[in-house]
């Protein structure tokens, strides 16, 4: 498969106030992002994720390495304009309005005038906010802001976009409509980089995923590969049996209105449970068993790092 | 169409400026204060409506100048902004090309407005539209030109209130250099002479686009000093501009 980005031995470091001393931020960064999948980019604050991306971007330079767009150098005008982008907290010209800030971009990317109006409308259908195109943007709210911050990423129909914690500071409302926007994206053929430190949503659209930490991939691979399918435990929630006869059994997490959540960590004793609610007449009102999530994974890496 | 983009964007942000009409405001007073000191004057009274006019137009036009152009480029580093302008196909010379033409076309549209309240004053006075104080005008804006260029250089690397101080060092030296010229004439050769002589082709010389004296007087004005002041306008700028790109070209905007 086709590589759209390509990372090899990416370092970079910064000074630290007028001391010659410096801070490596990357130590050593490889990855690569097959074209038309969602690769999440995940790591705690201060890891490199958003350092990484502007060195893609060329807004950094870095000591060593080397970053490749769809083959061409990361720093050519070919590549940049095959690629979006999104900021972490964008902020864009306040006193534009909407369709005015998409215009002057659009002008950036040579967009022909004729068909820039078209695409501004589309652009502001997509992302939600056609009602709001004559607004100025300093009385957008949070998530208009990301909103207008995904359009303009995607005014020129790239190939790849980056997007830098997309989902930040958004109500589930705000990020379940990003995120469909982000899935819709993948169906469209384009590539999406996602650096993210919200596991849920990385884990319910990526395809891949690096981890990064202390500026360092400490794991890559597809979430398959890097989850194991094993089950961890099993929660169950139950009534009409009495708390000390499941002592031996499991874990009692809580017990709320006769309603007992155990966490039970062998299978054997989830079959006992199960007899032992059935002899009582007692009512099973949940049972999830739970395997490892990306959460278990990235807390693990951390710890271990 | 890139740097007409960042331009034309450059001027709407410029002119929403509240500084900028700040400045015109004192300017226009200035100009208009001009015609009561003008009263209190035995002799030609227009002369100084005229001389003090030139005088409030290169002044508050540098000014304008240095407070506008010392922010230009660090408002976008400092909101963030850059990172999307950027990330988007263009070179980093062409931005900061943008932001100078941009500033460039504030400064001409506001000198422009300042000339004619200045020339209206003027023709109050004498009847006649007096087209030689343009010639002065267009001095003032070539002198413009290279403090725009020297604050965006300034712009490049350092915050707004250190350039401003910066840029504002660098017109009042430039138009007291020429005192030098006099030193130099003064000084008995050695190194005394020589370090005057190394500062003087150092040091802006700002003089070179003052031509108030010969318009308010009607002096002749060789054709050689105007070519000689053109020419020294638009490399001394050039050159300006080339420092500050080679900066801005290698610049990390973390």
């Amino acid at each position: 498969m086709a590589l759209a980005l390509n990372i090899e031995n990416l370092h970079k470091s910064f000074s630290l106030g007028f001391m010659l001393k410096k801070k490596k931020i990357l130590k050593g960064i490889s990855l690569s992002v097959n074209e038309g999948e969602i690769f999440g980019y995940l790591g705690p604050n201060g890891a490199g994720k958003t350092t990484t991306i502007k060195c893609i971007l060329g807004l950094i330079f870095p000591d060593q390495g080397k970053i490749e767009l769809f083959g061409h150098s990361h720093l050519s005008l070919q590549a940049k304009a095959q690629t979006g982008f999104l900021p972490e907290n964008p902020y864009f010209y306040d006193h534009l309005t909407a369709s005015e800030f998409l215009t002057f971009y659009s002008q950036l990317f040579s967009i022909k005038k004729n068909e820039r109006e078209e695409k501004i409308k589309g652009l502001l259908r997509i992302v939600g906010l056609e009602q709001s195109a004559d607004l100025q943007l300093r009385k957008f709210s949070r998530g208009m802001l990301q909103r207008i911050g995904l359009a303009q990423s995607l005014l020129n129909d790239p190939s790849l976009v980056l997007l830098d914690e997309p989902l930040g500071g958004l109500d589930p409302i705000g990020r379940k409509e990003i995120r469909d926007i982000i899935v819709k994206l993948k169906q469209e053929g384009k590539t999406v980089f996602l650096s993210s430190h919200i596991l849920q949503d990385i884990e319910m659209i990526c395809d891949r995923v690096a981890i990064i930490v202390n500026g360092e991939v400490v794991n890559q691979g597809t979430l398959k590969d890097l989850i194991s399918e094993k089950i961890l435990f099993t929660e169950i929630e139950l009534s009409g049996v009495e708390e000390k006869e499941l002592k031996n059994l499991g874990e009692s997490l809580t017990e709320k209105g006769g309603r007992i959540l155990l966490k039970v960590f062998e299978e054997d004793n989830v079959e006992k449970i199960l007899e032992l609610v059935k002899s009582q007449k007692g009512k099973v009102h949940s049972l999830i068993p739970r395997t490892e999530t990306l959460e278990d994974l990235f807390v693990g890496m951390v710890k271990q790092t | 169409m890139k740097i007409r983009a960042i331009a034309l964007h450059t001027l709407k942000e410029a002119i929403r400026d509240r500084i900028l009409y700040l400045i015109l405001f004192f300017a226009v007073i200035c100009i208009g204060f001009s015609r009561l000191l003008a009263l209190l004057t035995i002799g030609d009274r227009v002369k100084i409506i005229k001389d003090v006019g030139l005088s409030s137009l290169s002044l508050f036009g540098a000014l304008m100048a240095i407070l506008i152009g010392t922010g230009l480029v660090y408002k976008e580093i400092d909101k963030k902004t850059i990172y999307t302008l950027l990330s988007k196909p263009i070179h980093r010379y062409q931005f900061l090309l943008g932001k100078f033409f941009g500033l460039i076309l504030t400064l001409f549209i506001m000198l422009l407005l300042m000339s004619i309240i200045f020339l209206a004053l003027i023709f109050f006075h004498t009847f006649t539209i007096e087209w030689q104080l343009l010639v002065a005008i267009l001095y003032i804006f070539l002198e413009l030109c290279l403090i725009t260029a020297v604050a965006l250089l300034f712009s490049c690397f350092s915050t707004p209130i250190l350039s401003s101080i910066f840029s504002l060092a660098f017109y009042l030296i430039g138009h007291t250099a020429w005192g030098l010229e006099t030193l130099i004439v003064k000084i008995k050769s050695g190194f005394g002479k020589a370090l005057a002589q190394g500062l003087y082709h150092f040091l802006p010389d700002l003089e070179n686009f003052n031509f108030r004296t010969e318009v308010v007087h009607n002096l002749p004005i060789p054709a050689s000093i105007f070519l000689y002041s053109t020419l020294y306008g638009i490399f001394y700028t050039l050159f300006v501009l080339t420092i500050a790109l080679l900066i801005f070209r290698k610049r990390d905007f973390i």
